[in-house]
């Protein structure tokens, strides 16, 4: 099934949550933020949400300094 | 003739001298500027000239502060930004700086927290001056946007923002800012707060350490109501420090970006 990841088709195995997703792809949650179907998604749901066929996700990496 | 005193507007005879348009308008001025250069009261006026009187040593009034504002930058313009409140996260070189900005072009509230207080270190990119050490940093800013602009709100939280309160501090803010340091203060903050506000935008900061090409940092629209201004990569490390030149770049994106939501208009695009 695919999904549109920072916007580009991306295929991925079939009921995977997001967290799964980030594990697989060496993303540490505690620096991204994810955006599904247009929602900001709070840390402790991303284990909670199954990805569908279609869906849109954003995962924005953050650096520190400011 | 039609020339503009104080950036407001006037009808006056032909032939006056400037010291003759003081002695109507503001007789204790004591120093005269005519588009843009100090000038001797006997100097002659001609239509379209822009004349400042000034007292020195005396702070303008309310009144007039507005007047000179809404002069600058158009009514309408003056109008919004007056009326809006924008909510600060982290008083750092990022949030300093922002504050600044947004205090000079007439921001009605701005609400600013910060846990920390004003180090040597912060110096060289902070917003502080060296008699500021020690102090909360939000308290410190306070004072210094209060003598930029005595009539823009100011509301220093001193304290930690941590998922518990960060709804509460910035309930108000029709725009937060994320100006954190640490990456995973940043997620944070934005994964808090959209989660009450999902409505209202967040203008967030990553990758502005170094001094790489001030080119690289850019405004971009990163998820529905998050625009992240930086270079998107350059994280502080050693070696690859803050520094004010890169910090203030990105700050000062920032600060556009809000004036430009403020008004209705698209951070990253022409587009109104």
């Amino acid at each position: 099934m695919d999904i549109i990841f920072n916007g580009t088709s991306r295929a991925i195995p079939h009921s995977i949550t997001i967290q799964e997703l980030l594990d697989q792809l060496h993303l540490d949650c505690r620096q991204v933020v994810v955006e599904h179907n247009r929602s900001i998604v709070a840390r402790q749901r991303l284990a909670d949400i199954v990805l569908d066929h279609g869906d849109t996700l954003e995962v924005i990496h953050f650096v520190g300094g400011g | 003739m039609q020339i503009k005193v104080n950036e407001q507007n006037y009808t006056v005879d032909d032939d006056l001298t400037a010291g003759a348009v003081r002695d109507r308008i503001k007789a204790d001025a004591d120093l005269l500027i005519i588009n843009g250069f100090p000038a001797s009261a006997e100097t002659l006026l001609h239509d379209g000239d822009l004349l400042i009187l000034i007292r020195r040593g005396e702070t303008p009034d309310a009144e007039e502060l507005d007047a000179l504002l809404a002069a600058r930058h158009t009514p309408g313009v003056h109008d919004a930004v007056k009326q809006s409140t924008v909510g600060i996260a982290g008083a750092g070189g990022l949030g300093s700086a922002i504050a600044i900005a947004l205090t000079r072009t007439g921001i009605g509230h701005l609400i600013i927290a910060d846990f920390d207080v004003v180090e040597p270190s912060n110096l060289n990119r902070q917003q502080y001056f060296i008699d500021q050490i020690g102090l909360p940093k939000v308290y410190a800013l306070r004072d210094t946007l209060t003598r930029i602009n005595p009539q823009v709100k100011v509301t220093s939280a001193h304290l930690r923002l941590s998922p518990a309160n960060i709804a509460e501090v910035f309930g108000h803010a029709q725009v937060l800012v994320e100006a954190f340091d640490l990456a995973e203060q940043k997620v944070m903050l934005i994964e808090t707060f959209a989660a009450r506000f999902p409505d209202r935008p967040i203008v967030t900061g990553s990758g502005m350490a170094g001094y790489g090409p001030a080119n690289s940092i850019q405004t971009q629209r990163v998820a529905g109501n998050l625009y992240l201004c930086g270079d998107g990569a350059t994280a502080a490390a050693p070696g690859t420090g803050l520094m004010a030149p890169r910090v203030g770049v990105a700050a000062h994106h920032q600060a556009n970006a809000v004036l430009r939501l403020l008004l209705g208009c698209d951070p990253v695009t022409e587009k109104a």
